[in-house]
């Protein structure tokens, strides 16, 4: 089974307690191992405005969680978080391709400032996002080849 | 009426948008001096446009909620495009609103 990287957004009540968004994340967190995914990352904004209303709630508790798993999972979890009541909205976004097209991106960046540096016969590797020193720069002056 | 010369006119307008267009207001001077938009998702080399991230996308959806064009924003085709998606996924979750009013 294809593994998958999703993230999951969802907004909680405002009239739930603290507890409440900790045992939702918890049922969340449950079905991730039971269909064995994997939470990598969870990140709780707590109470924000929101930009409509939605069910007469003007502010809501926002907490997103970046979800490694199967399509099934998600499925499941988008199945029980449509019927969770305490749940005003939710979300589910697939986030690794954009990501393998990110990194390719940064990737061809990096090879081509490297082939203008060579190009004006400055050693190779210096990363244009870190700018180091220039004596840094000079160690190993023309050892590398072009291509 | 003392209206300096163009080029006075052209720096104060330096909050990201464009200029609405050459015709406007005085002679033909001034289409000369427009500035040059460019995208800025390619000057900040940013790959990903979060859709969290709403203080990236805000300045794009102007006051009435609308996605501000890539012909007035100068933003180039791919990242339009993205942060396209990026502004639909916000306005999902209530980060940004669908219209206001």
């Amino acid at each position: 089974m294809s593994t998958r990287l999703y993230e999951l957004a969802y907004i909680v009540s405002p009239d739930a307690t603290e507890q409440q968004v900790t045992d939702l994340h918890d049922q969340v967190a449950g079905i991730v191992s039971r269909m064995e995914g994997e939470i990598q990352k969870t990140d709780n904004w707590g109470r924000r405005k929101l930009a409509y209303e939605i069910a007469r709630h003007k502010e809501g508790v926002y907490v997103f969680e970046v979800i490694s798993g199967s399509g099934e999972l998600m499925k499941e979890i988008d199945r029980r978080l449509k019927v969770t009541e305490l749940i005003v909205r939710h979300m589910v976004v697939r986030i690794d391709e954009e990501q393998k097209v990110a990194e390719r991106m940064l990737a061809r960046r990096q090879a081509e400032a490297q082939q203008r540096r060579l190009r004006r016969g400055l050693p190779a590797d210096a990363p244009d996002e870190v700018r180091r020193p220039r004596d840094d720069d000079d160690e190993n002056p023309d050892q590398e080849s072009e291509e | 009426m003392a209206y300096g010369h163009g080029k006075s006119g052209e720096r104060s307008g330096g909050g990201g948008r464009g200029r609405g267009g050459d015709r406007a207001g005085g002679g033909q001077r001034r289409s000369l001096f427009r500035r040059r938009k460019v995208c800025k998702f390619c000057v900040d080399k940013i790959d990903v446009i979060d859709y969290k991230d709403v203080k990236l996308i805000g300045p794009f959806v102007p006051e009435r909620g609308k996605i501000l064009p890539r012909r007035i924003s100068g933003t180039c085709a791919m990242h339009q495009r993205k942060l396209q998606t990026a502004i639909k996924r916000a306005r999902q979750i209530a980060l940004l609103p669908y219209t206001t009013d």
